[in-house]
């Protein structure tokens, strides 16, 4: 984006915006992130005072209830940066990015200070691949996956942010993994936040369709910027019994997502690896 | 077998279930929205899109910008011209104003070029009130006339039926012999529509847009039915929205360009007929009394209210046709006469009745196609989250809904009670996902439609920040 910061050498520490989602339900997520970003040579703070951007309040009209957590996220972030103990804020998620860079802008519009101290973390919080490509310049991952691989782009992502060269250039250099193309792939998967629950007849069919065109792809993984996505679009193919799977992004580049191949045989019952939890070989 | 479409008076949830459950319309929806928004990108990759949406945007904010100046000019060609102006603050105005157009002017039969204002103030229910024949014109609308049924897209009315089911109507309604042929129904109706049109003292149309420097009102067409409509009768009204105003010739032809485009992915519509006042002496055709309506019902209020972006609107439905939500239930579901990302925009602002308006800011996933597809880059989800703002203020949330809003903020401001919540969350959600085989598949009260159609994973035994705390604990032991 245009008013985003640029780096004249590379960015050395940054904090992460894990997302209260990535935190309470899917930690591996955190966990990849981590290591992704540790791999290409950036230090990780957590701030572990964080907790939800406010983006369901927000979306949902309570801009009283959403506004004492946009603050509350300028006030734990914001210092970080303007003292330098930081050099930028990344976030595996592009819907809580587009959150905290872009609506907090129109949240914090009429809150004192706030909106130019919004502004400068809003010019340095980056999403994670966004962050990984733009600003790190990372060409090569080093990653393995067998089976077929495809990408949805979640709609913040790609329409709030601008972001879809990013996640597929990465995507493209997994070794091994065989690319399908996957039809509708820029079109919403019905999640919406309480969108789900309160339209949850429309939010259906709008996943069905997703769930659909996943099928006929025949893709084994479907990769993705943001776990509410992914849990509206895995929430649909377990209920339905299909095989396909979203994983988030960073758990593919991180190498946490193993699927065997079609063509082997069934193993023998044998108890399934743990979730890979943190490589510690330092 | 056509089903009855949905009727636009029911409750919100009942509108959606009906659409949701309706095989017929989802076909109809499914072949025209795809066909429509393909043919958009096609005819607007063609061009410079991105330059062609900034300058009509600009033109648009300009009009925006000197309205007053601008209607008042073209108030004062129009009637230079020799045709009439007329004012209409409401629905009600309007519905006064032509009826005693029709009656001075001894009208028995009125033919209507499309026209979505007259839809909005109920003109046709008014004239017929007053003992007027009235016959839409245009293919869609004769369609849904002869069906009884409101318009269910801003461009394409009938979008919500089959040709099958357009076969049955027209088998029904005009003793049309059995066909699916599009081209032996449509003369059907050719037939049938001339006679009208050679019949009627007077024809009403809509404006695409009006010409201030010029005085002249513009109809866009690709049947000739609007031609016929402004040329043919005596009298010809036009009923136009306050905003539909462009300054300059130049300007109307850009307008164009981007409404032929982004509606039905042409480069030019087949018609674009002009009327800039009655016929002149040596005239060969052309109606003897031009009369122009100015429709207000709440735009100018809109502007004040900060939805005035939304005016910048040229009623193309390309919002429409990419929006995944219209996708699924159609233009009735909305229960207003604008349906889909703009008519949810537009409906709580101007003055309509619409059950469960407040529902339409949130029929949307927020998923911005949008205004990624909108002509004039109107913000539309900007201003659908401004709406649900704005109908929390006005106390139009549920109270549960707001102790709930209540409860999630202050339960996230504050590390602990997050943390407390957290644990408490992980631990329920793993007891009841053991119970269902290791995805939560029931969950109770207001969360339960998930699951009525999706699984959801439990809570993380453990969380990021819990992990993230021992990593650091177990780095300090080995330092």
């Amino acid at each position: 984006m245009a008013d985003k910061r640029t780096y004249s050498s590379p960015p050395r520490r940054v904090a992460l915006f894990v997302t209260c989602m990535v935190d309470m339900i899917y930690p591996e997520v955190g966990v990849a992130t981590v290591e992704l970003l540790e791999r290409h040579g950036v230090e990780v703070v957590f701030p572990l005072e964080q907790t939800c951007c406010g983006q369901p309040a927000f979306n949902a009209g309570f801009w009283d209830e959403a506004r004492p957590l946009a603050r509350r996220f300028v006030d734990i972030f914001e210092p970080l940066l303007r003292t330098k103990q930081i050099d930028a804020v990344v976030a595996p998620s592009g819907s809580c990015t587009a959150m905290t860079s872009h609506f907090y802008r129109q949240l914090l519009a009429e809150e004192p200070g706030y909106p130019e101290r919004a502004a400068l973390l809003a010019a340095a919080t980056f999403e994670l691949t966004e962050f990984l490509v733009d600003v790190l310049g990372v060409e090569g991952v080093d990653a393995q996956f067998t089976g077929r691989l495809t990408y949805h782009g979640c709609c913040h992502l790609l329409r709030e942010l601008g972001i879809d060269r990013q996640p597929r250039a990465l995507l493209q250099q997994v070794d091994g993994a065989e690319w399908v193309a996957l039809n509708g792939a820029e079109e919403c998967c019905g999640f919406g936040g309480l969108f789900a629950v309160k339209n949850s007849g429309i939010s259906t069919a709008m996943g069905n369709r997703k769930v659909q065109n996943l099928v006929r792809s025949d893709a084994d993984v479907v990769a993705l910027c943001d776990v509410s996505c992914m849990t509206h679009i895995n929430g649909l193919l377990s209920r339905q019994g299909e095989r396909c799977r979203a994983v988030h992004i960073a758990q593919v580049l991180a190498n946490q997502v193993d699927v065997r191949p079609r063509t082997l045989p069934e193993p023998p019952a044998q108890p399934l690896e743990k979730p890979r939890r943190w490589q510690d070989t330092t | 077998m056509s089903t009855s479409a949905i009727d636009l008076s029911l409750p919100y949830k009942k509108r959606v279930d009906d659409a949701l459950h309706n095989q017929q319309l989802k076909v109809a929806l499914d072949r025209a929205t795809g066909r429509m928004a393909g043919q958009r990108v096609a005819a607007m990759g063609a061009v410079d899109a991105p330059r062609l949406r900034a300058q009509v945007r600009q033109m648009k904010e300009h009009v925006l910008r000197t309205w007053p100046e601008l209607l008042e000019q073209l108030e004062t060609q129009v009637t230079a011209n020799g045709g009439h102006v007329h004012w209409a603050k409401e629905a009600a105005d309007l519905q006064r104003i032509v009826v005693e157009i029709a009656r001075k002017a001894n009208v028995q039969k009125v033919v209507k070029a499309k026209s979505m204002a007259t839809e909005e103030v109920h003109l046709n229910q008014a004239l017929q009130r007053a003992g007027l024949k009235v016959v839409e014109t245009d293919l869609g609308e004769y369609i849904i006339q002869l069906a009884g049924e409101p318009p269910s897209h801003i461009v394409a009315p009938v979008i919500h039926r089959r040709v099958e089911d357009i076969a049955a109507i027209f088998q029904r309604e005009l003793d049309m012999p059995p066909t699916l042929d599009p081209q032996v129904i449509c003369g059907v109706a050719r037939g049938v529509l001339r006679k009208e049109f050679l019949s009627a003292e007077m024809g009403i149309s809509g404006c695409n847009f009006a010409i201030a420097e010029t005085g002249t009102c513009c109809i866009v067409t690709n049947e000739g039915n609007g031609r016929m409509t402004s040329t043919l009768p005596r009298v010809y009204v036009v009923v136009m929205g306050l905003e539909k105003l462009v300054p300059t010739v130049e300007d109307a032809f850009l307008q164009y360009q981007a409404l032929c485009r982004s509606s039905t992915g042409q480069q030019c519509s087949v018609y674009l007929s002009m009327t800039s006042g009655p016929r002149k002496p040596g005239d060969v055709d052309g109606p003897e009394e031009f009369h122009l309506v100015l429709l207000d019902n709440g735009r100018l209020d809109m502007l004040a209210k900060g939805y005035g972006e939304a005016l910048c609107c040229i009623r193309c439905g390309a919002c429409l046709n990419v929006c995944p939500v219209y996708r699924e239930i159609g233009g009735h579901a909305y229960g207003s006469t604008y349906s889909g990302p703009i008519g949810a925009v537009i409906s709580p602002n101007i003055h309509l009745e619409v059950t469960d308006v407040d529902k339409l800011p949130y029929a949307s996933s927020l998923c911005g196609a949008c205004r990624d597809a909108c002509p004039v880059q109107i913000d539309l989800p900007r201003m659908l989250l401004e709406l649900r703002r704005d109908v929390v203020e006005a106390e139009g949330a549920t109270l549960f809904d707001r102790a709930a809003m209540q409860g999630f903020s202050k339960m996230m401001q504050s590390r602990s009670s997050y943390e407390s919540a957290g644990k408490l969350g992980s631990l329920a959600s793993n007891v009841l996902a053991r119970l269902s085989g290791g995805n939560l598949t029931f969950l109770p009260g207001p969360l339960s439609p998930w699951t009525a159609s999706r699984d959801l994973p439990p809570l993380a035994r453990h969380s990021f920040r819990e992990q993230w705390q021992q990593r650091r604990a177990a780095r300090k032991q080995i330092v």
